[in-house]
């Protein structure tokens, strides 16, 4: 067993194995989270089921990025409870340990490692021990070579690979950000807006991307362009003010009253 | 500007690992080359001229090379935690002087009974303070084992609480940077006390002999100054590794996005810790080296205005260049006993316009200078070789916008 430096197995948390027998992988159950007063996520609680593609929506303030915050561990939430399956408690995870138990998270700003290639920003996120000596003494197998060739050929970053990532578009970093949350292999993707700054072509093949990833994996999108929305999603939950507003499929968000009264309404008005 | 890249890609599938191995390694070789010739031919023109010949290296100019290389393997440390992982520490002199003392300690012991009041058992500094016993953390300091042990656990332990306690509270940026000089200051002050035991405000000196060598005979000042330069040989290969492995990259990508890193399932505290204790050993290790070539350790050493100069010789030489680090410590300090020879009130001000100038016209110090120039020597010949051999280690951003231009050349 592989341990790091205060005795630990580091390899602890890449097993965390989340029960999904009663087909929810992520759990958030009345959550709360203020700022200075401010109600952030106000008994949120939201149900991810295992496979499935669910977009966010909500206005700016309605709790989106403090959502995945908590999820990530970034921030602790007051009351309520998060759990990853039904028994694995995210709460007493910090960031990198939910990052190896599964959970991966794109930024709402794309979040690259500029002064590193394409490929090693790649071969950074791979899944496997991320402990100081095993990085150390590192080789990437013949294994890890395949997959991150297979992973810059998803992302259409093949001939860039050898770029420093601070040169790409803004549009190729959204999907190196991608390209890095698939290296790790989660289980669940909190995708945060992967479609800002992105031309209509490369919007429709992220929608693709996305599309393709649902099933193997869980995917949580949070976007404001209501029509790429409208392409992949299949389940919507609205969220206004800290908690769920409504949820269903597309049509059936667009024809709730409420939902057309504080959001829809707004975006029309 | 995908298409022109996309003709010559095949010839680049090797892919950056390769790519920055062959250069990285050739850098090495050089590096490390340069500096053997140099030890050598020192050590030839110290030994086979007789001095007045135009050839010979006289035994002071020895030491001060000595010291000079020492300088270096602390530019070493430095440019490894700052250039490397973004931790700007003003305190690496505690490191340096901790190394120095643990040095400094053993080589008391061996002064024996030679000392001024001729006490077989304790140091001249003890005898004159009338304490009659060695303190406890005196034990075993008289044992070369022990010495060279102390020389890397000093500073490793204080590297390694300081760092825990900094890295983990998530204390970055400038508190990072006060705090470690505050630690520096604090711990001047209390070497200053006569009651720690490290002989007070005078320091440890009047050293006699290392290891049954007499320190003033020639034969071991040059010793010194090649086992100096074999260390930072070594060391240096080592730092080349750790910046050229995984670690390194890790390191890079927390210097840059340190958030970012955390949520790729990394843990920056740790390799925090780590990169900085390692370094704090280094250090250590120079200040071991250093004691011997010049006779003395005192608390002024651990002076915040002495981690300073630290920061300014890698700042000089370029940081996130490990050759940039010795280039600077090497330039810097050899100024500095040219000017504090001419004028020594004005050093200071030298020193901080050096800084200034350094930083508005050369961010990337004297390191960033030498690959355009490389590049316009070897442009005569093999232009084409420019494009691949630019485009791995092209890790700046201030290439970015060129880039385009000089792929399609």
């Amino acid at each position: 067993m592989i341990v790091d430096k205060t005795g630990t197995p580091i390899t602890e948390t890449e097993n965390i194995q989340p029960d999904t027998r009663h087909g929810v992988i992520l759990y958030v159950e009345d959550v709360s989270v203020s700022f200075d007063g401010f109600k952030a996520l106000n008994d949120m609680n939201l149900y991810i089921n295992d496979g499935e593609l669910r977009c966010l929506i909500g206005a700016n303030g309605a709790g989106k990025t403090t959502l995945m915050d908590v999820i990530t561990g970034k921030t602790r939430p007051d009351t309520g409870k998060v759990s990853f399956g039904q028994q694995v408690d995210l709460l007493q995870l910090d960031e990198a340990e939910i990052a190896n138990a599964g959970i991966g998270r794109k930024f709402q700003k794309p979040t690259v490692f500029e002064q590193l290639s394409v490929f090693e920003n790649i071969e950074l996120s791979l899944k496997g021990n991320k402990g100081i000596w095993a990085s150390l003494f590192h080789k990437l197998n013949g294994e890890q070579n395949d997959r991150i060739a297979e992973i810059l050929h998803t992302i259409n970053l093949i001939q860039e690979r050898n770029y420093p990532a601070g040169r790409l578009s803004h549009g190729q970093k959204q999907w190196l950000e991608i390209g890095m949350l698939l290296a790790a292999k989660p289980r669940v993707l909190l995708v945060d807006e992967p479609v800002a700054g992105m031309t209509g072509q490369e919007t429709e093949r992220t929608a693709e991307l996305l599309t393709s990833l649902a099933g193997e994996h869980s995917v949580v999108v949070v976007e404001h362009d209501m029509a790429f929305v409208r392409s992949i999603a299949r389940t919507v939950t609205v969220l206004h003010q800290g908690s769920v507003l409504a949820e269903g499929t597309m049509s059936e968000i667009q024809s709730n009253p409420e939902v057309i009264q504080v959001y829809l309404g707004e975006e029309q008005g | 500007m995908t298409s022109s890249i996309s003709t010559n890609s095949s010839t680049k599938e090797t892919s950056t690992g390769l790519m920055a191995k062959l250069s990285g390694l050739r850098n090495l070789h050089v590096v490390i080359g340069i500096l053997l010739l140099a030890t050598f031919y020192v050590s030839v023109c110290n030994l086979a001229f007789a001095e007045g010949s135009a050839l010979h290296v006289s035994d002071y100019t020895v030491s001060l090379f000595g010291k000079y290389l020492c300088y270096a393997l602390l530019a070493l440390a430095v440019d490894l935690v700052w250039g490397y992982c973004g931790i700007l520490s003003l305190g690496h002199g505690a490191f340096f002087t901790l190394g120095g003392y643990a040095m400094g300690m053993y080589l008391m012991r061996q002064i024996g009974d030679r000392g001024v009041y001729g006490n077989p058992d304790l140091p001249d500094f003890m005898v004159f303070l009338n304490w009659t016993e060695m303190p406890w953390y005196w034990a075993g300091s008289d044992s070369v084992l022990w010495m060279v042990a102390m020389v890397f656990i000093g500073p490793g332990i204080l590297a390694y609480v300081f760092g825990m306690l900094a890295f983990r509270s998530r204390v970055s940026g400038v508190y990072l940077s006060i705090m470690t000089q505050a630690v520096t200051y604090a711990l001047m002050l209390a070497f200053f006390r006569n009651e720690m035991g490290f002989g007070g405000n005078n320091g440890l000196t009047d050293f006699k002999e290392i290891m049954g060598f007499s320190l003033q005979s020639p034969s071991t000042k040059l010793g010194l100054f090649i086992i100096t330069a074999l260390v930072l040989a070594v060391a240096y290969v080592v730092c080349h590794y750790i910046v050229n492995s995984k670690m390194g990259r890790v390191v890079t990508a927390i210097r840059d996005a340190e958030n970012r890193v955390r949520f790729v399932g990394y843990k920056p505290e740790d390799y925090k810790v780590w990169i900085y204790v390692v370094s704090a050993m280094i250090a250590g290790l120079a200040g071991a080296l250093y004691v011997p070539q010049v006779g003395i350790i005192n608390p002024g050493e651990f002076s915040p205005l002495n981690s300073i100069e630290m920061v300014i010789w890698v700042a000089v030489g370029g940081r996130n260049s490990l050759y940039g680090a010795l280039i600077g410590a090497i330039v810097v300090s050899y100024a500095k006993t040219r000017f504090t020879a001419i004028m020594p009130e004005a050093w200071l001000f030298a020193l901080g316009g050096l800084f200034v100038l350094v930083t508005l016209l050369l961010p990337k110090g004297i390191a960033g200078m030498l690959p355009g120039i490389m590049d316009k020597l070897k442009g005569k010949n093999a232009p084409e070789e420019e494009a691949t051999a630019s485009e791995p280690s092209a890790t700046d951003n201030s290439a970015t916008e060129n880039k385009g231009s000089e792929v399609k050349s």
